[in-house]
Protein backbone atom coordinates (compact mmCIF):
# COMPACT_ATOMS: atom_id res chain seq x y z
CA UNK A 1 0.00 0.00 0.00
CA UNK A 2 1.31 3.42 -0.88
CA UNK A 3 1.19 5.50 2.24
CA UNK A 4 -0.63 8.69 1.75
CA UNK A 5 1.27 12.20 3.24
CA UNK A 6 2.66 15.29 2.54
CA UNK A 7 6.23 13.83 1.69
CA UNK A 8 4.47 11.49 -0.61
CA UNK A 9 1.95 14.71 -2.20
CA UNK A 10 5.28 16.17 -2.38
CA UNK A 11 6.95 13.66 -4.14
CA UNK A 12 4.61 12.83 -6.80
CA UNK A 13 3.94 16.46 -7.74
CA UNK A 14 7.40 16.29 -9.01
CA UNK A 15 6.48 13.66 -11.35
CA UNK A 16 2.93 15.40 -12.16
CA UNK A 17 1.36 12.79 -10.46
CA UNK A 18 1.59 9.97 -12.75
CA UNK A 19 2.65 7.78 -10.43
CA UNK A 20 -0.13 7.43 -8.17
CA UNK A 21 -1.21 3.97 -7.27
CA UNK A 22 -5.18 2.77 -7.38
CA UNK A 23 -6.25 2.35 -4.03
CA UNK A 24 -7.32 -1.20 -4.39
CA UNK A 25 -7.27 -3.87 -7.03
CA UNK A 26 -10.11 -4.99 -9.12
CA UNK A 27 -9.36 -8.97 -8.91
CA UNK A 28 -11.24 -11.64 -10.90
CA UNK A 29 -12.89 -13.81 -7.86
CA UNK A 30 -10.75 -16.87 -7.23
CA UNK A 31 -12.98 -20.69 -6.82
CA UNK A 32 -12.78 -20.78 -2.74
CA UNK A 33 -12.07 -18.81 0.13
CA UNK A 34 -11.88 -19.03 4.13
CA UNK A 35 -14.28 -15.90 4.61
CA UNK A 36 -16.77 -14.70 2.09
CA UNK A 37 -18.36 -11.48 3.34
CA UNK A 38 -21.38 -10.19 1.31
CA UNK A 39 -22.02 -6.81 1.01
CA UNK A 40 -19.06 -4.06 0.07
CA UNK A 41 -20.23 -1.09 2.50
CA UNK A 42 -19.06 0.19 5.36
CA UNK A 43 -19.91 -2.64 7.80
CA UNK A 44 -18.89 -5.26 5.21
CA UNK A 45 -15.71 -3.38 4.38
CA UNK A 46 -14.63 -2.96 7.81
CA UNK A 47 -15.40 -6.15 8.83
CA UNK A 48 -12.65 -8.06 5.89
CA UNK A 49 -10.18 -4.90 7.29
CA UNK A 50 -10.81 -6.33 11.16
CA UNK A 51 -10.27 -10.00 9.85
CA UNK A 52 -7.57 -9.22 7.93
CA UNK A 53 -5.83 -6.95 10.29
CA UNK A 54 -6.89 -8.72 13.82
CA UNK A 55 -7.69 -12.01 13.38
CA UNK A 56 -4.99 -12.80 10.57
CA UNK A 57 -7.69 -14.32 7.99
CA UNK A 58 -6.46 -12.60 5.17
CA UNK A 59 -8.39 -15.46 2.08
CA UNK A 60 -11.40 -13.47 2.07
CA UNK A 61 -13.44 -11.84 -0.29
CA UNK A 62 -16.02 -9.17 -0.01
CA UNK A 63 -18.40 -9.09 -2.72
CA UNK A 64 -20.58 -6.06 -4.18
CA UNK A 65 -23.51 -6.54 -6.34
CA UNK A 66 -23.27 -3.29 -6.86
CA UNK A 67 -20.13 -0.63 -6.75
CA UNK A 68 -17.93 -0.05 -3.18
CA UNK A 69 -20.36 1.89 -1.08
CA UNK A 70 -23.03 2.34 -3.02
CA UNK A 71 -26.21 1.26 -0.84
CA UNK A 72 -26.89 3.37 2.52
CA UNK A 73 -22.69 3.77 3.30
CA UNK A 74 -23.41 6.29 0.41
CA UNK A 75 -27.02 7.51 1.03
CA UNK A 76 -27.02 7.94 4.80
CA UNK A 77 -27.03 11.39 6.57
CA UNK A 78 -22.98 10.93 8.25
CA UNK A 79 -24.17 11.73 11.57
CA UNK A 80 -22.35 9.80 14.84
CA UNK A 81 -23.36 9.86 18.28
CA UNK A 82 -23.29 7.29 21.16
CA UNK A 83 -26.24 8.43 23.43
CA UNK A 84 -28.35 5.72 23.55
CA UNK A 85 -30.21 4.65 26.56
CA UNK A 86 -29.62 1.02 27.42
CA UNK A 87 -26.17 -0.13 28.61
CA UNK A 88 -25.84 -2.80 25.80
CA UNK A 89 -25.92 -0.35 23.31
CA UNK A 90 -24.14 2.49 25.10
CA UNK A 91 -21.27 -0.29 25.11
CA UNK A 92 -21.86 -0.98 21.86
CA UNK A 93 -22.24 2.56 19.96
CA UNK A 94 -19.62 4.19 22.09
CA UNK A 95 -17.12 1.07 21.00
CA UNK A 96 -17.96 2.65 17.88
CA UNK A 97 -17.38 6.36 18.43
CA UNK A 98 -13.79 5.23 20.45
CA UNK A 99 -13.29 3.61 16.57
CA UNK A 100 -13.95 7.06 14.80
CA UNK A 101 -11.90 8.97 17.29
CA UNK A 102 -8.47 7.01 15.46
CA UNK A 103 -9.42 6.07 12.12
CA UNK A 104 -8.27 8.53 10.04
CA UNK A 105 -4.80 7.35 11.59
CA UNK A 106 -5.52 3.79 11.27
CA UNK A 107 -6.45 3.81 7.88
CA UNK A 108 -4.10 6.11 6.67
CA UNK A 109 -6.82 7.71 4.80
CA UNK A 110 -8.72 10.82 5.41
CA UNK A 111 -12.28 10.34 6.71
CA UNK A 112 -12.89 13.78 7.90
CA UNK A 113 -14.32 12.61 11.13
CA UNK A 114 -15.39 15.62 12.60
CA UNK A 115 -16.60 15.96 16.07
CA UNK A 116 -18.77 19.07 16.17
CA UNK A 117 -21.18 18.12 18.93
CA UNK A 118 -24.48 16.53 18.53
CA UNK A 119 -27.51 18.29 20.00
CA UNK A 120 -30.96 17.07 20.21
CA UNK A 121 -33.66 19.43 21.50
CA UNK A 122 -36.29 19.21 23.63
CA UNK A 123 -40.01 20.78 22.88
CA UNK A 124 -41.96 20.20 25.96
CA UNK A 125 -42.04 18.60 29.47
CA UNK A 126 -41.70 15.18 28.53
CA UNK A 127 -38.95 15.83 26.14
CA UNK A 128 -37.12 17.18 28.97
CA UNK A 129 -37.66 14.68 31.46
CA UNK A 130 -36.58 11.98 28.67
CA UNK A 131 -33.75 13.53 27.64
CA UNK A 132 -32.34 14.41 31.05
CA UNK A 133 -32.96 10.64 32.18
CA UNK A 134 -30.74 10.28 28.88
CA UNK A 135 -27.95 12.62 30.22
CA UNK A 136 -27.99 10.82 33.77
CA UNK A 137 -28.02 7.18 31.89
CA UNK A 138 -25.41 8.24 29.51
CA UNK A 139 -22.62 9.25 32.40
CA UNK A 140 -23.42 6.19 33.98
CA UNK A 141 -21.95 4.55 31.00
CA UNK A 142 -19.25 6.89 30.60
CA UNK A 143 -20.87 8.39 27.68
CA UNK A 144 -20.58 12.31 27.43
CA UNK A 145 -24.35 13.88 27.23
CA UNK A 146 -25.16 17.07 28.76
CA UNK A 147 -28.22 19.62 29.37
CA UNK A 148 -28.50 22.83 28.18
CA UNK A 149 -30.79 25.53 28.46
CA UNK A 150 -32.55 26.89 25.20
CA UNK A 151 -30.26 29.81 25.63
CA UNK A 152 -27.40 27.76 25.88
CA UNK A 153 -28.52 25.89 23.11
CA UNK A 154 -28.65 28.71 20.61
CA UNK A 155 -25.56 29.86 21.69
CA UNK A 156 -23.89 26.37 20.77
CA UNK A 157 -26.33 26.85 17.23
CA UNK A 158 -27.17 30.28 16.35
CA UNK A 159 -29.21 29.63 13.58
CA UNK A 160 -31.84 27.84 15.93
CA UNK A 161 -34.70 29.65 16.32
CA UNK A 162 -35.46 29.60 20.90
CA UNK A 163 -38.92 31.75 19.88
CA UNK A 164 -41.34 30.93 22.55
CA UNK A 165 -44.40 31.69 20.56
CA UNK A 166 -43.06 29.02 18.28
CA UNK A 167 -45.10 26.20 17.93
CA UNK A 168 -42.75 23.58 18.72
CA UNK A 169 -40.76 26.09 21.19
CA UNK A 170 -37.89 24.67 22.22
CA UNK A 171 -37.29 24.47 26.20
CA UNK A 172 -33.72 22.72 26.20
CA UNK A 173 -31.02 20.42 24.87
CA UNK A 174 -29.38 17.58 25.23
CA UNK A 175 -25.76 17.76 23.66
CA UNK A 176 -22.91 15.33 23.12
CA UNK A 177 -19.88 17.06 22.21
CA UNK A 178 -17.94 14.12 21.08
CA UNK A 179 -20.57 13.21 18.19
CA UNK A 180 -20.42 14.78 15.20
CA UNK A 181 -20.06 13.85 11.52
CA UNK A 182 -17.70 11.73 9.11
CA UNK A 183 -17.54 11.71 5.24
CA UNK A 184 -19.47 8.21 4.44
CA UNK A 185 -17.36 7.36 1.17
CA UNK A 186 -14.14 8.27 2.53
CA UNK A 187 -14.94 5.47 5.26
CA UNK A 188 -15.78 2.79 2.61
CA UNK A 189 -13.08 3.81 0.50
CA UNK A 190 -10.37 3.79 3.52
CA UNK A 191 -11.28 0.32 4.81
CA UNK A 192 -11.30 -1.17 1.09
CA UNK A 193 -7.73 0.08 0.41
CA UNK A 194 -6.76 -1.24 4.11
CA UNK A 195 -8.11 -4.36 3.23
CA UNK A 196 -6.60 -4.20 -0.09
CA UNK A 197 -3.30 -3.89 1.15
CA UNK A 198 -3.72 -6.65 3.26
CA UNK A 199 -5.10 -9.22 0.77
CA UNK A 200 -8.89 -8.96 0.95
CA UNK A 201 -10.24 -9.33 -2.77
CA UNK A 202 -12.62 -6.38 -2.99
CA UNK A 203 -15.19 -7.50 -5.75
CA UNK A 204 -17.29 -5.29 -7.39
CA UNK A 205 -19.87 -6.05 -9.92
CA UNK A 206 -20.65 -9.75 -8.24
CA UNK A 207 -24.45 -10.25 -6.94
CA UNK A 208 -24.96 -13.19 -4.62
CA UNK A 209 -27.96 -15.37 -6.47
CA UNK A 210 -27.77 -18.32 -4.38
CA UNK A 211 -26.62 -19.58 -0.63
CA UNK A 212 -24.95 -23.16 -1.01
CA UNK A 213 -26.21 -25.01 2.76
CA UNK A 214 -25.24 -28.69 2.84
CA UNK A 215 -25.90 -30.46 5.98
CA UNK A 216 -26.98 -27.49 8.09
CA UNK A 217 -23.43 -25.78 7.05
CA UNK A 218 -22.81 -23.36 4.66
CA UNK A 219 -20.00 -24.40 1.98
CA UNK A 220 -20.38 -21.67 -0.11
CA UNK A 221 -22.07 -19.17 -2.59
CA UNK A 222 -23.69 -18.94 -6.54
CA UNK A 223 -22.83 -15.41 -7.73
CA UNK A 224 -23.87 -13.61 -11.14
CA UNK A 225 -19.42 -14.27 -12.05
CA UNK A 226 -19.72 -18.30 -11.02
CA UNK A 227 -19.69 -20.33 -7.44
CA UNK A 228 -16.91 -19.54 -4.82
CA UNK A 229 -16.59 -21.98 -1.99
CA UNK A 230 -16.33 -20.31 1.47
CA UNK A 231 -15.43 -22.06 4.97
CA UNK A 232 -17.37 -18.84 6.36
CA UNK A 233 -19.96 -16.36 4.84
CA UNK A 234 -20.90 -13.58 6.42
CA UNK A 235 -23.58 -11.30 5.34
CA UNK A 236 -23.56 -7.36 5.77
CA UNK A 237 -26.30 -6.60 3.08
CA UNK A 238 -28.38 -4.17 5.24
CA UNK A 239 -31.30 -3.94 3.27
CA UNK A 240 -31.32 -6.95 1.60
CA UNK A 241 -30.51 -9.12 4.24
CA UNK A 242 -34.20 -10.67 3.68
CA UNK A 243 -33.69 -11.87 0.40
CA UNK A 244 -29.99 -13.35 1.38
CA UNK A 245 -31.48 -15.41 4.42
CA UNK A 246 -34.42 -16.62 2.72
CA UNK A 247 -31.56 -17.93 -0.13
CA UNK A 248 -29.92 -19.40 3.11
CA UNK A 249 -33.44 -20.94 3.77
CA UNK A 250 -34.84 -19.21 6.99
CA UNK A 251 -36.42 -16.00 7.78
CA UNK A 252 -35.68 -13.12 9.69
CA UNK A 253 -37.56 -10.50 12.30
CA UNK A 254 -36.43 -7.70 9.53
CA UNK A 255 -38.94 -5.28 7.59
CA UNK A 256 -37.06 -3.18 4.37
CA UNK A 257 -38.47 -0.18 4.21
CA UNK A 258 -37.43 3.17 2.20
CA UNK A 259 -35.13 5.91 4.42
CA UNK A 260 -34.62 9.48 2.29
CA UNK A 261 -31.90 11.86 2.77
CA UNK A 262 -31.75 15.09 0.91
CA UNK A 263 -29.58 17.90 0.70
CA UNK A 264 -29.30 21.83 -0.18
CA UNK A 265 -27.72 23.81 -2.76
CA UNK A 266 -24.27 24.53 -1.28
CA UNK A 267 -23.63 27.67 1.34
CA UNK A 268 -21.11 29.40 3.46
CA UNK A 269 -20.34 28.18 6.83
CA UNK A 270 -23.87 28.91 8.69
CA UNK A 271 -24.55 25.66 10.74
CA UNK A 272 -21.89 24.54 13.24
CA UNK A 273 -23.27 21.79 14.30
CA UNK A 274 -25.92 18.38 14.15
CA UNK A 275 -29.05 19.32 15.18
CA UNK A 276 -32.32 16.89 15.68
CA UNK A 277 -35.59 16.88 16.96
CA UNK A 278 -37.57 14.06 17.49
CA UNK A 279 -40.95 15.88 18.35
CA UNK A 280 -40.75 17.32 14.77
CA UNK A 281 -38.87 14.86 13.08
CA UNK A 282 -35.84 16.19 11.79
CA UNK A 283 -31.92 16.14 11.56
CA UNK A 284 -29.60 18.74 10.31
CA UNK A 285 -26.04 19.58 9.98
CA UNK A 286 -23.95 21.14 7.10
CA UNK A 287 -21.57 19.35 5.18
CA UNK A 288 -17.76 20.64 4.39
CA UNK A 289 -18.86 21.33 0.65
CA UNK A 290 -21.44 23.45 2.06
CA UNK A 291 -24.81 21.34 1.70
CA UNK A 292 -27.62 21.40 4.83
CA UNK A 293 -27.56 17.83 5.01
CA UNK A 294 -30.89 16.66 6.25
CA UNK A 295 -32.47 13.50 7.08
CA UNK A 296 -35.88 12.44 6.48
CA UNK A 297 -38.08 9.64 7.91
CA UNK A 298 -39.12 5.70 7.13
CA UNK A 299 -42.22 5.24 4.19
CA UNK A 300 -44.54 2.90 6.13
CA UNK A 301 -44.38 0.14 3.61
CA UNK A 302 -41.82 -2.74 2.96
CA UNK A 303 -40.16 -1.33 -0.45
CA UNK A 304 -36.80 -1.94 -2.09
CA UNK A 305 -37.66 0.69 -4.64
CA UNK A 306 -34.74 3.47 -3.02
CA UNK A 307 -37.15 6.16 -3.89
CA UNK A 308 -39.80 7.27 -0.81
CA UNK A 309 -42.75 9.19 -0.92
CA UNK A 310 -42.26 12.88 -0.98
CA UNK A 311 -45.26 13.47 1.35
CA UNK A 312 -42.25 12.64 3.97
CA UNK A 313 -39.46 14.77 2.87
CA UNK A 314 -42.54 17.50 2.75
CA UNK A 315 -42.97 16.58 6.67
CA UNK A 316 -39.23 16.94 7.21
CA UNK A 317 -38.98 20.24 5.65
CA UNK A 318 -41.73 22.32 7.69
CA UNK A 319 -40.37 21.03 11.12
CA UNK A 320 -36.27 22.33 9.65
CA UNK A 321 -38.16 25.70 8.92
CA UNK A 322 -40.08 25.73 12.01
CA UNK A 323 -37.14 25.70 13.97
CA UNK A 324 -34.98 27.28 11.74
CA UNK A 325 -37.17 29.97 9.85
CA UNK A 326 -33.54 31.46 8.25
CA UNK A 327 -33.44 28.93 5.69
CA UNK A 328 -36.82 29.64 4.41
CA UNK A 329 -35.54 30.46 0.93
CA UNK A 330 -32.87 27.90 0.58
CA UNK A 331 -33.11 25.60 -2.39
CA UNK A 332 -33.00 21.54 -2.44
CA UNK A 333 -30.79 19.72 -4.44
CA UNK A 334 -30.78 16.72 -4.35
CA UNK A 335 -33.09 14.23 -2.82
CA UNK A 336 -32.48 9.87 -2.82
CA UNK A 337 -33.56 7.05 -0.50
CA UNK A 338 -31.98 3.67 0.66
CA UNK A 339 -33.16 0.53 2.01
CA UNK A 340 -32.77 -0.19 5.27
CA UNK A 341 -33.75 -3.19 7.61
CA UNK A 342 -35.33 -2.74 10.82
CA UNK A 343 -35.51 -5.07 13.33
CA UNK A 344 -38.89 -4.48 15.98
CA UNK A 345 -37.05 -3.61 18.83
CA UNK A 346 -34.57 -1.05 16.39
CA UNK A 347 -31.82 -3.01 17.65
CA UNK A 348 -29.08 -4.40 15.32
CA UNK A 349 -28.76 -8.29 15.01
CA UNK A 350 -24.96 -9.57 15.21
CA UNK A 351 -23.67 -13.02 15.53
CA UNK A 352 -24.61 -16.49 14.63
CA UNK A 353 -27.39 -18.02 12.13
CA UNK A 354 -29.41 -21.07 12.15
CA UNK A 355 -26.56 -22.28 9.52
CA UNK A 356 -23.48 -23.43 10.97
CA UNK A 357 -20.77 -20.82 9.34
CA UNK A 358 -23.17 -18.59 8.65
CA UNK A 359 -23.09 -15.06 10.31
CA UNK A 360 -25.19 -12.22 9.93
CA UNK A 361 -24.46 -8.52 11.07
CA UNK A 362 -27.92 -6.64 10.14
CA UNK A 363 -31.04 -4.89 11.52
CA UNK A 364 -29.52 -1.27 11.81
CA UNK A 365 -32.35 0.25 10.64
CA UNK A 366 -31.94 3.87 9.81
CA UNK A 367 -29.25 4.16 11.79
CA UNK A 368 -26.24 2.23 11.27
CA UNK A 369 -23.72 4.78 9.89
CA UNK A 370 -22.62 5.97 13.15
CA UNK A 371 -21.87 2.04 14.32
CA UNK A 372 -19.50 1.38 11.23
CA UNK A 373 -16.16 0.69 13.31
CA UNK A 374 -17.66 -0.86 16.18
CA UNK A 375 -19.82 -3.01 14.31
CA UNK A 376 -17.35 -4.33 11.63
CA UNK A 377 -15.13 -4.63 14.62
CA UNK A 378 -17.31 -7.03 16.82
CA UNK A 379 -18.19 -8.78 14.02
CA UNK A 380 -14.85 -9.38 12.66
CA UNK A 381 -14.16 -11.14 15.76
CA UNK A 382 -17.48 -12.92 15.90
CA UNK A 383 -16.44 -14.24 12.46
CA UNK A 384 -13.06 -15.52 13.12
CA UNK A 385 -13.99 -16.99 16.60
CA UNK A 386 -17.18 -18.43 15.88
CA UNK A 387 -18.77 -16.68 19.07
CA UNK A 388 -19.76 -13.36 19.88
CA UNK A 389 -17.07 -10.19 21.23
CA UNK A 390 -18.59 -9.57 24.69
CA UNK A 391 -19.70 -6.14 23.62
CA UNK A 392 -22.27 -7.95 20.85
CA UNK A 393 -22.99 -10.96 22.66
CA UNK A 394 -26.65 -9.42 23.85
CA UNK A 395 -27.38 -8.60 19.86
CA UNK A 396 -27.92 -12.41 19.22
CA UNK A 397 -30.67 -13.67 16.54
CA UNK A 398 -32.28 -15.45 19.23
CA UNK A 399 -33.36 -13.10 21.76
CA UNK A 400 -36.22 -12.75 19.34
CA UNK A 401 -37.11 -16.33 20.66
CA UNK A 402 -36.42 -15.74 23.96
CA UNK A 403 -37.52 -12.44 25.02
CA UNK A 404 -34.35 -10.24 25.76
CA UNK A 405 -34.63 -7.61 23.39
CA UNK A 406 -33.08 -4.60 23.36
CA UNK A 407 -35.83 -2.06 22.96
CA UNK A 408 -34.78 1.03 21.58
CA UNK A 409 -37.54 1.38 19.93
CA UNK A 410 -38.50 4.18 22.00
CA UNK A 411 -34.98 4.62 24.07
CA UNK A 412 -32.92 5.02 21.07
CA UNK A 413 -32.43 8.89 21.27
CA UNK A 414 -34.45 9.30 17.97
CA UNK A 415 -38.10 9.46 16.42
CA UNK A 416 -38.72 6.25 14.47
CA UNK B 1 -46.58 8.99 -2.93
CA UNK B 2 -48.64 6.02 -3.91
CA UNK B 3 -52.18 6.44 -5.29
CA UNK B 4 -54.11 3.47 -3.34
CA UNK B 5 -57.43 2.04 -4.42
CA UNK B 6 -59.50 1.78 -1.88
CA UNK B 7 -62.19 -1.12 -2.71
CA UNK B 8 -64.79 1.20 -0.74
CA UNK B 9 -64.16 4.68 -1.74
CA UNK B 10 -61.98 4.34 -5.07
CA UNK B 11 -58.24 5.77 -5.65
CA UNK B 12 -57.35 8.27 -2.91
CA UNK B 13 -53.99 9.25 -2.14
CA UNK B 14 -51.43 7.74 0.36
CA UNK B 15 -51.88 10.00 3.03
CA UNK B 16 -55.10 9.24 3.63
CA UNK B 17 -53.99 5.55 4.69
CA UNK B 18 -52.07 3.13 7.10
CA UNK B 19 -49.83 0.07 5.77
CA UNK B 20 -51.00 -2.56 8.45
CA UNK B 21 -47.72 -4.54 7.55
CA UNK B 22 -48.06 -8.43 6.47
CA UNK B 23 -51.11 -9.83 5.69
CA UNK B 24 -51.92 -13.70 6.66
CA UNK B 25 -50.48 -14.18 9.45
CA UNK B 26 -52.76 -15.87 12.11
CA UNK B 27 -52.59 -15.48 15.98
CA UNK B 28 -51.59 -19.13 17.76
CA UNK B 29 -55.04 -20.93 18.30
CA UNK B 30 -53.93 -21.81 21.59
CA UNK B 31 -51.69 -19.28 23.04
CA UNK B 32 -51.45 -21.32 26.51
CA UNK B 33 -49.88 -24.34 24.21
CA UNK B 34 -47.54 -22.28 21.71
CA UNK B 35 -44.03 -22.30 21.91
CA UNK B 36 -41.38 -19.50 22.08
CA UNK B 37 -40.77 -20.09 18.41
CA UNK B 38 -44.30 -20.07 17.57
CA UNK B 39 -44.64 -16.53 19.33
CA UNK B 40 -41.72 -15.48 17.57
CA UNK B 41 -42.87 -16.41 14.39
CA UNK B 42 -46.16 -14.85 15.10
CA UNK B 43 -44.69 -11.38 16.64
CA UNK B 44 -41.75 -11.14 14.86
CA UNK B 45 -40.92 -12.96 11.87
CA UNK B 46 -41.16 -11.60 8.50
CA UNK B 47 -40.82 -11.86 4.81
CA UNK B 48 -39.61 -8.83 3.19
CA UNK B 49 -39.89 -10.13 0.18
CA UNK B 50 -38.09 -8.39 -2.91
CA UNK B 51 -41.42 -8.82 -5.12
CA UNK B 52 -44.59 -9.78 -4.83
CA UNK B 53 -46.03 -8.54 -0.91
CA UNK B 54 -49.35 -9.34 1.28
CA UNK B 55 -50.15 -6.52 3.15
CA UNK B 56 -52.97 -4.68 4.92
CA UNK B 57 -54.08 -1.44 4.69
CA UNK B 58 -56.64 0.32 6.18
CA UNK B 59 -58.50 3.92 5.04
CA UNK B 60 -57.74 5.80 8.46
CA UNK B 61 -58.99 8.69 7.05
CA UNK B 62 -61.77 7.90 4.57
CA UNK B 63 -64.15 4.76 5.26
CA UNK B 64 -62.18 3.38 7.87
CA UNK B 65 -62.33 -0.03 6.38
CA UNK B 66 -59.44 -2.73 6.08
CA UNK B 67 -58.66 -4.75 3.50
CA UNK B 68 -55.39 -6.61 1.97
CA UNK B 69 -53.48 -5.74 -1.13
CA UNK B 70 -50.62 -7.46 -3.44
CA UNK B 71 -47.56 -5.35 -4.29
CA UNK B 72 -44.32 -5.65 -5.60
CA UNK B 73 -42.00 -4.06 -3.56
CA UNK B 74 -39.49 -3.35 -6.30
CA UNK B 75 -41.79 -0.63 -8.11
CA UNK B 76 -44.28 -0.16 -5.25
CA UNK B 77 -47.18 -1.20 -7.77
CA UNK B 78 -50.29 -2.58 -6.44
CA UNK B 79 -51.03 -6.11 -8.19
CA UNK B 80 -54.26 -6.77 -6.62
CA UNK B 81 -56.67 -5.80 -3.68
CA UNK B 82 -58.77 -8.37 -1.92
CA UNK B 83 -61.01 -8.08 1.08
CA UNK B 84 -59.89 -9.48 4.50
CA UNK B 85 -59.88 -12.92 5.19
CA UNK B 86 -59.53 -14.20 1.23
CA UNK B 87 -57.40 -16.34 0.48
CA UNK B 88 -54.24 -14.06 -1.00
CA UNK B 89 -54.16 -14.67 -5.05
CA UNK B 90 -50.87 -16.73 -6.09
CA UNK B 91 -47.81 -15.52 -6.85
CA UNK B 92 -47.90 -17.20 -10.38
CA UNK B 93 -51.19 -15.67 -11.15
CA UNK B 94 -50.02 -12.61 -10.53
CA UNK B 95 -47.01 -13.13 -12.28
CA UNK B 96 -48.42 -14.57 -15.27
CA UNK B 97 -50.53 -11.75 -15.33
CA UNK B 98 -47.72 -9.18 -15.30
CA UNK B 99 -44.43 -11.16 -16.43
CA UNK B 100 -41.92 -8.23 -15.22
CA UNK B 101 -43.03 -8.56 -11.52
CA UNK B 102 -40.14 -8.04 -8.86
CA UNK B 103 -37.42 -7.25 -11.42
CA UNK B 104 -36.35 -3.88 -11.79
CA UNK B 105 -37.01 -3.96 -15.80
CA UNK B 106 -40.39 -2.92 -14.76
CA UNK B 107 -41.26 0.47 -16.50
CA UNK B 108 -41.55 3.58 -13.57
CA UNK B 109 -44.01 4.96 -16.10
CA UNK B 110 -46.35 1.94 -16.07
CA UNK B 111 -46.22 2.26 -12.12
CA UNK B 112 -48.57 5.45 -12.98
CA UNK B 113 -50.99 3.29 -14.73
CA UNK B 114 -54.50 2.67 -12.29
CA UNK B 115 -53.79 -1.30 -11.26
CA UNK B 116 -55.99 -3.66 -12.48
CA UNK B 117 -58.51 -5.33 -10.68
CA UNK B 118 -58.95 -8.73 -10.08
CA UNK B 119 -62.53 -9.83 -11.67
CA UNK B 120 -64.53 -10.76 -8.81
CA UNK B 121 -62.77 -9.97 -5.97
CA UNK B 122 -63.77 -6.55 -5.05
CA UNK B 123 -66.74 -6.88 -2.42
Amino acid sequence: MQRYSIFSIARNALTNHKNWHTAWRSPEPKPAYDVVVVGAGGHGLGTAYYLAKEHGITNVAVLEKGWLGGGNTGRNTTIIRSNYLYDESAKLYDHSVKLWEGLTGELNYNVMFSPRGVMMLAHNVHDVQVFKRHVYANRLNGVDNEWLTAEQAKAFCPPLSIDPGARYPVVGAALQRRGGTARHDAVAWGYARGADARGVDVIQNCEVTGIDVEGGRVTGVQTTRGAIRAKKVAIVAAGHTSVLCTMAGFRMPLESVPLQALVSEPMKPVFPCVVMSNAVHAYLSQSDKGELVIGAGTDQYVSYSQRGGVQILEHTLEAILELFPIFSRCRMLRQWGGIVDVTPDRSPIIGRTPVENLFVNCGWGTGGFKATPGSAHVFAHTVAKGEPHPINAPYTLDRFKTGRLIDEAAAAAVAH
Amino acid sequence: MLQIDCPFCGPRAEIEFRCGGEAHIARPLKPEDASDETWRDYLFQRKSPKGVHFERWVHSHGCGRWFNAARDTVTDRFLAIYPMGEKAPSIEELKARLPDVGSPRHAYAENRVAPERVEGERP
